[in-house]
């Protein structure tokens, strides 16, 4: 029997540590979209060149929609700063032993990138706003002439990507005074689910646009995309088809990853196995299983694999699910992280 | 070079907060908050029992979790005595200083940036002790250098039975409890 | 800049007192020196006075805004270090709660409405009515309750005015079973400070006492130093204290028992003739008829008792005796528990001489103190009537007034009526026994006059509240300590008040001018009636006022040092066999009484102390409230579990008469016997102008409902109160 009592009363700190809300959460969920969209639209910028006939329309929009996702998260992560006119000293520095440091500095990489890419993408895109931009136009018509630049472009979009992911987890991973996080897989298991997100996200968007909506007005195209959202998707396009394959191989690794995650803490050290125990049989035990596990992997690997078989209709409801689950992953392990320590107090 | 430490001796101590108030009123500790604590860990059962007191604060750990991650530098080492500091007008309030460190000795100060114990460097560098160590009643505190062999923390922990808080936390503490 | 001498502040204050009747009774040029931006850090020496003990400190002001306390290195109470009450009394003097200017009350008493006035208007009205009782009943139905130095400021103007009832709860509902005890026995108090020489001790045996937690700074680090030495201790207490966890026994005594320990130790020590022979024989008065009287208190008649094993009663015992005489069994403050106090306190007091410990090194000390005269005041006027507090010497060993006394004359109308009262720097309803009955005495005043530097809970009844300065903003009486180290240290103002605040003898002085008693105050300002005493001792007033202590030459204070072994009892010797006691129809020797068992089901009320926090009167500093804000109920863990309470989950208490208590939340440990719970004093403040402390904890008094008189001295016995635990709603913000 120990009985520990600690006179302090520090706000965030006691009686249990609680330092980020929601937004840590929310940024890392998009920050791990976006290393998915990257990374998806990237491989695809290199794909088309190589074989313009099967780019699919529906990555195009994924650079722009990149753009505004990050910068969401950035926002949600600025709101998290408590000493917010402080937040350029980030560019003064790089500490080479700070995830977040490291960060910065590839999101400073990120929005170039980002940018690029969506310039290059533009005129397929929004074929009427990129004829009021003609210089973004020429400029485009110019990458799109330079195939080796376009490559360049895709590769960095690659590369950055899997960094974006990759950090997104590990930045966790090394605050080691909450075991749950002592696991550098959270880096790939990020990724993997940034990856699924990234897809059931594009897969939205070919629900979202469809190339047979032939609209290239800007209003013309969200309101097609309303109407869109009510039918049922046209049965066996090629494109999403191939979107269902790759979500579910991510799904699978993701899982897989999750298993090992878990299996790593298990057979650390006794406040490693506290620590996950809090997700398996703790308080977050029935967010981490219910909606992480089942509704956010299980589940949609299990629709998407019947659609494949055409088994069942396809619809949206597996890209929503996955896109759920990977907001409530990041949820559980931030929050149950914050819960776990070295030390337990009783009051 | 020199390497700052405490050694407290846990039998003389009787949780009286009086490095606590110390600490507050020398380093205009806001209300609410504050940077040094007592902890009582009561073992047994009634009526067997054994109990330790302990003040407590950070560590000033020679391998600092907290410095290691700051994005921006501010919380450093500083070059006397490797004790760990925060520049505040270099703190973006991140808060990854605060998860990262196992003994929650830091904390967001109202203002912003975070905060935690000194060591009262700013009395040190005045060949004065910290607030807390120079109040105590029980004189249960001793600060000084544990590079060095014939100081006053160096002996007491060559001839006393000790032990530091959360070891296999890996950040290697520098504040010491005698038992 | 430089701060200006005090020599020249004492030319300017004095010059312009009585001007005007909110006349400078602070430095001015320290009010001009703040107004034009004081930069840089000035020191003033004084003494402390967040509880009774009056440490010297150093108050340190930087940039003109109080910054820090610290211990004072030469005075020999603090040591240069203070315990976290003293170094948080500028919380005291920034505290948002404290009383801003005087108050008279407009609605009904105790409903804490208020009109400020001017301290022209509020002293007016005080002399008044005062005028009035005198005229009516005289002026001894006027009485006092008072606690701390600022007591003899407020004492002077009353009793020139002819009053003679004062009375301190730290008699009757503190300390006075102890005084009495070791009185009848060795003829002689412990005093406070206590004379107690604890740092040489080899054994020490705490009973009750829970020192660390009971923060008495001298004690505390003397403790801290006999610890460290390697001293046995040897704690009885119901609750796992901190002393206790630095306890070789610790003896975890059923409450109410610990008479029966003392004789069994008393037994086992006389019948294995482990005492000091030599001195009982050559001290000792009736040694034979007590060494045939404790024959029959064996371990095991103490066992079924105490619930403490036969065999540990013997080891402590041995351990005791193997120290002597360096083993002081601690005699304890607060002693006021089941009723058999005085005879408890005296059953420790026969066990110290049993170790010969009274007057010997490790025991017990003869203070000392210098030599300084009193002011010259004239003569007061004789009071018509004797005190009332205790008709008829109806507690025959009472040598204090009893505050509970004055109350009971308050009620009865008799000998005759009480109707103005004074309180002084004591949260009476607090510090009282049974809430209710001091109510209803409240009622039969023409006048209740409370000052204070907090609105506390008495302040609520009061017709008039007087505002007074904390201790940082004041000059105070003089401090001439008995101690192991005679010294003389002084109070003086270390910044300004921040309102309309004045200090005890400012207050007390301006009062007797309206009274029509200027001839009294031959001073004018209390700097001249300080300089009188310490001149008149022969000391330096400069050097006193800079160094804020002066200390005497170290005087013998030990028998083998020269101290003459005198006991004046009645037969000049240690009492073992009390005549006087006997002949007032007392036990000659303590008898044991078992206590009354609490209705079933019920838990024994127990209360003590926080080392941040003194009384009732802190919890609104900011910086102590910090510490801890507000108090938890101990229970003992498996009695939790039996009740299907959890640690942290809310309650009430419900006391034997039907009181609730305010919500509280449970501490469930295993530090504590499961027949009793445990609250620290202090919380649960009903007052609303204590803003930080409302509501926040139980408060011990209000259940104290039910009190044992002390049949020796009128003292009350306050832990005879039980109470039930009701499950209660978290509150809001939790």
């Amino acid at each position: 029997m120990i009985e520990t009592t600690i006179h302090r009363q520090n706000p965030m700190i006691d009686p249990a540590f609680h330092a980020w809300g929601w937004e840590i959460p929310v940024y890392l969920f998009l920050g791990g979209l976006v290393a998915g969209l990257m990374i998806l639209s990237g491989y695809h910028i290199i794909r088309a060149l190589w074989d313009k006939d099967r780019a699919h329309g529906h990555y195009v929009t994924a650079p722009i929609l990149s753009l505004a996702l990050l910068t969401v998260g950035m926002g949600a992560l600025f709101l998290d700063l408590e000493h917010k006119l402080y937040v350029w000293r980030l560019y003064l520095t790089f500490e080479v032993t700070s995830p977040m440091s490291w960060g910065s500095w590839i999101l400073l990489l990120v929005y170039p990138a980002l940018a690029a890419s969506a310039l290059l993408t533009l005129p397929q895109t929004f074929p009427k706003l990129a004829r009021r931009l003609p210089f973004c136009s020429r400029c485009a018509g110019a990458l799109h002439d330079c195939p080796r630049v376009v490559q360049a472009i895709g590769f960095a979009n690659m590369l950055l990507g899997v960094m974006l992911g990759i950090y997104t987890g590990i930045l966790l991973s090394t605050l080691s005074a909450r075991p749950l996080w002592n696991s550098a897989l959270l880096g790939p298991l990020f990724l993997f689910s940034g990856l699924s997100t990234g897809a059931a996200t594009i897969h939205l968007l070919a629900h979202v646009r469809r190339p047979d909506s032939g609209s290239d007005d800007f209003s013309d195209a969200v309101l097609s995309a309303l109407v869109n959202w009510l039918r049922p998707p046209a049965p066996g396009h090629v494109g999403t088809q191939k979107l269902e394959h790759a979500d579910n191989s991510f799904l699978t690794v993701e899982l897989l990853l999750l298993g090992l995650f878990i299996v790593g803490l298990l057979s650390s050290t006794e406040v490693h196995q506290r620590a996950v125990e809090l997700i398996l049989t703790g308080p977050y035990a029935a967010a981490f299983w219910v909606l992480v596990v089942g509704c956010g992997i299980v589940l949609p690997l299990t629709l998407q694999f019947l659609q494949a078989q055409h088994r069942i209709r396809s619809t949206v409801v597996p890209a929503l699910l996955v896109i759920g689950g990977s907001l409530a992953l990041r949820i559980v392990i931030v929050a149950a992280g914050q819960a776990s320590a070295w030390t337990v107090a009783s009051h | 070079m020199s390497r700052y430490g405490m050694v407290i001796d846990t039998h003389r101590c009787v949780g009286c907060m009086d490095c606590v108030v110390a600490c507050k009123t020398e380093n205009h500790v806001p209300e609410g908050y504050c940077r040094d604590w007592i902890t009582e860990v009561t073992r047994g059962e009634f009526p067997t029992l054994r109990m330790e007191i302990r003040t407590e604060r950070c560590n000033h750990c020679d391998n600092p979790p907290c410095v290691h991650c700051c994005p921006t530098g501010a919380s450093h080492v500083h070059e006397r005595g490797g004790v760990v500091l925060v520049t505040k007008e270099e703190c973006i309030g991140c808060k990854a200083c605060l998860a990262a460190c196992p003994y929650d000795a830091r904390f967001v100060h109202p203002e912003g940036y975070v905060d935690k114990c000194t060591f009262c460097i700013h009395r040190v560098e005045q060949g004065l002790l910290p607030a807390c160590v120079s109040v105590c009643p029980t004189h249960c505190m001793h600060f000084g250098d544990l590079d060095d062999p014939l100081s006053e923390v160096s002996r007491l922990l060559a001839s006393r039975a000790h032990h530091a808080l959360l070891p296999e936390a890996g950040t290697k503490p520098c504040i010491y409890y005698l038992t | 800049m430089e701060r200006l001498s005090r020599r020249r502040f004492l030319k300017i204050s004095a010059a312009t007192f009585g001007a005007a009747t909110a006349a400078a009774h602070l430095p001015d040029a320290l009010r001009a020196a703040a107004a034009q931006g004081e930069k840089g850090v000035r020191t003033v020496a004084t003494f402390c006075e967040m509880c009774f003990w009056r440490c010297g400190g150093i108050a340190h002001v930087r940039d003109g805004k109080l910054w820090k306390f610290e211990g004072n290195p030469k005075d020999p109470q603090s040591r240069g270090r203070l315990c976290p009450r003293g170094t948080g009394a500028v919380g005291a003097y920034y505290a948002r709660d404290r009383l801003q200017k005087p108050l008279v009350r407009v609605g009904a008493r105790g409903k804490e409405q208020w009109k400020a006035v001017t301290w022209d208007e509020a002293l007016g009205y005080v002399a008044e009515r005062m005028q009035k009782i005198k005229a009516e009943h005289g002026a001894e139905a006027i009485a006092m309750f008072n606690h701390g130095i600022g007591v003899r400021m407020l004492q002077h103007v009353l009793k020139s005015y002819g009053c003679t009832n004062f009375a301190g709860p730290s008699f009757a509902q503190c300390r006075g079973p102890r005084d009495v005890g070791f009185r009848l026995t060795f003829g002689e108090d412990v005093g406070s400070p206590e004379r107690t020489d604890i740092e040489n001790a080899r054994c020490l045996v705490l009973i009750g006492s829970h020192l660390g937690e009971n923060m008495h700074n001298t004690q505390v680090q003397e403790f801290s130093d006999a610890v460290g030495a390697g001293a046995t201790v040897i704690v009885v207490d119901p609750r796992f204290s901190v002393a206790a966890s630095k306890a070789k026994y610790w003896l975890p005594i059923r409450p109410g028992t610990d008479l029966a320990l003392l004789l069994a130790w008393m037994h086992v020590i006389v019948t294995e003739k482990l005492y000091d022979a030599d001195y009982v024989a050559q001290h000792g008065y009736g040694f034979e008829q007590f060494a045939a009287y404790v024959q029959a208190f064996t371990p095991e008649w103490a066992y079924p008792e105490t619930g403490i094993e036969p065999e540990l009663i013997r080891a402590t015992a041995r351990e005791m005796a193997q120290h002597r005489p360096a083993t002081l069994i601690h005699p304890g403050r607060h002693v006021n528990w089941y009723g058999d106090d005085a005879q408890r306190s005296r059953g420790i007091a026969l066990l110290n001489a049993l170790m010969g410990s009274w007057g010997r090194k490790g025991g017990f000390f003869t203070p000392a103190s210098m030599d300084v005269p009193d002011y010259p005041y004239p003569a007061y006027p004789k009071p018509a009537r004797p005190k009332l507090d205790n008709p008829d010497k109806k507690y025959p060993f009472a040598h204090e007034a009893l505050t509970t006394g004055i109350r009971e004359a308050t009620l009865s109308g008799k000998p005759y009526p009480i109707k103005g009262w004074f309180v002084y720097a004591t949260n009476l309803l607090h510090a009282l026994p049974n809430e209710a009955e001091t109510i209803e005495a409240i009622r039969k005043l023409d006048l209740l006059v409370v000052v204070d530097v907090i609105p506390s809970e008495i302040a609520g009844w009061a017709d008039v509240v007087l505002p007074e300065s904390t201790y940082l903003e004041r000059h105070d009486e003089l401090n001439v300590e008995f101690f192991k180290h005679p010294f003389v240290s002084i109070r003086q103002p270390v910044i300004e008040s921040p309102h309309d605040q004045k200090p005890n003898w400012w207050i007390a002085r301006e009062l007797a001018v309206r009274l029509g008693l200027e001839r009294y105050y031959p001073w004018k300002h209390i700097e001249e009636y300080l300089e009188n005493r310490v001149t008149g001792a022969g000391l330096d007033f400069a050097q006193l006022k800079k160094q804020g202590v002066i200390r005497g030459a170290r005087q013998p204070v030990f028998f083998d040092e020269g101290v003459p072994a005198e006991f004046p009892t009645p037969s000049g010797k240690i009492e073992f066999y009390s005549t006087q006691l006997q002949e007032h129809g007392f036990d000659p020797i303590p008898r044991y009484t078992p206590p009354d068992p609490g209705p079933a089901g019920s838990f024994r009320l127990l209360y003590g102390r926080a080392p941040m926090h003194s009384f009732s009167r802190t919890q609104t500093n900011p910086l102590l409230a910090d510490l801890m804000r507000e108090n938890v109920v101990w229970l003992n863990a498996v009695a939790a579990r039996r009740l299907g309470l959890k640690h942290g989950d809310w309650v009430r208490l419900r006391n034997q008469d039907g009181v609730l208590s305010n919500r509280v939340q449970v501490k469930a440990t295993e530090r504590i016997r499961p027949d009793c719970v445990y609250l620290v004093h202090g919380f649960g403040h009903t007052a609303k102008g204590l803003r930080r402390a409302l509501g926040r904890g139980a408060s011990d008094a209000g259940l104290i409902t039910r009190y044992k008189v002390d049949p020796l001295m009128g003292g009350t016995a306050m832990s005879v109160n039980f109470v039930t635990l009701e499950p209660a709603d978290a509150p809001q913000e939790a």
